[in-house]
């Protein structure tokens, strides 16, 4: 199986999507280029952090409209997995491909730092070898990482259980102190209704490697190749 | 001779949706001594030029305001033509 890393102008946590398949992992992966409008044979779309196109008038909101993207939004609704990290998840709720909107955080401040997610669903793409509960480290690095919807909508994806990571803290418990942006019910990582699209703020692949503080990251990945290579139901994604 | 039309589109947030720059900028005035500004939402807006020889003009403006300049989710649009 395949992993394909988009790369935006002004994308910046490309590089490390890709260290942590190919060198952590040791996974095939490639680099597509925002202009192609070839996936080059991927089975695995990684939308990486950064800030495409300088994430003037809103983040993501130019990114979305680049010619790779044209070829992200025919594979994701024909079921193909793609994974949007931080800047990646923005530009999927632009492209429509994820509910909500991610707004200022509340504070007004850039966040960069270590925080605790709490796996609420186990069996997904992206969490078939973590069980339900597991906290995982995992670094923020963001501004603009409030995620928003509005009341009624935020009821559907807790009652399609759409919510894969909530910000907790280090036992566990999702509390406000420990929600690092004010995105409502501690959101920090979902799926779209079928499950094949993911969208989350903090940055699982800077957290792959020991001397990067946390391991953890590395279990999401894994989890998509497990997925892919073992788990998938065959006719379904 | 081109003749270029103008237009202004003004985003701002739907009602209801928390605007924590507002909020921060609303507590500013009142720490410099201007407490009678209740209440302050922050928005944006952008000037277009138009070729005065395109057809559709209107649905266009709407187009691009609601496909790119706001986010239909969070956001609301206005058009001012000069």
């Amino acid at each position: 199986m395949k992993f394909g890393v988009v790369t935006f102008p002004g994308s910046n946590c490309d590089y490390d999507a890709y260290a942590a398949v190919k060198h952590v992992m040791h996974g095939d992966v490639e680099f597509l280029w925002h202009k192609s409008e070839d996936l080059a044979g991927s089975d695995v779309i990684i939308l990486p952090g950064g800030f495409s196109y300088g994430d003037y008038l809103r983040s993501g909101a130019i990114a979305r409209f680049s010619p790779i993207m044209k070829q992200v939004i025919k594979f994701a609704e024909s079921g193909g997995i793609v994974m949007g990290i931080c800047n990646g998840f923005q530009v999927l709720t632009e492209a429509g491909l994820l509910p909500g909107a991610l707004m200022r955080n509340s504070h007004l401040r850039f966040s960069c730092k270590f925080v605790y997610l709490r796996a609420e669903r186990t069996g997904t793409v992206f969490t078939s070898s973590i069980s339900k509960g597991t906290i995982l480290k995992v670094p923020i690095a963001h501004g603009d990482g409030n995620y928003y919807h509005f009341e009624g909508d935020i009821r559907k994806l807790e009652e399609n259980d759409q919510i894969l990571f909530r910000y907790c803290d280090q036992s566990g418990q999702v509390t406000s102190e420990a929600n690092p942006n004010g995105s409502l019910h501690n959101i920090a990582g979902i799926v779209n209704a079928e499950g094949n699209v993911l969208g989350m703020m903090p940055h699982p692949e800077r957290a792959c490697e020991p001397i990067l503080g946390s391991e953890d990251g590395l279990r999401v990945f894994e989890s998509v190749r497990i997925w892919c290579e073992s788990l998938r139901p065959v006719g379904k994604v | 001779m081109s003749i270029t039309k103008k237009a202004t589109v003004f985003v701002r947030l739907k009602d209801g949706v928390l605007d924590p720059q507002g909020v921060t900028i609303q507590k500013a005035l009142a720490q410099m001594g201007y407490p009678d500004f209740l209440s302050v939402r922050s928005g944006k807006f952008f000037e277009l030029e138009i070729d005065g020889n395109a057809s559709d003009i209107d649905r266009k403006i709407n187009d691009v305001s609601s496909k790119l300049l706001a986010n239909p989710i969070v956001e609301k649009f206005t058009v001012e033509k000069a």
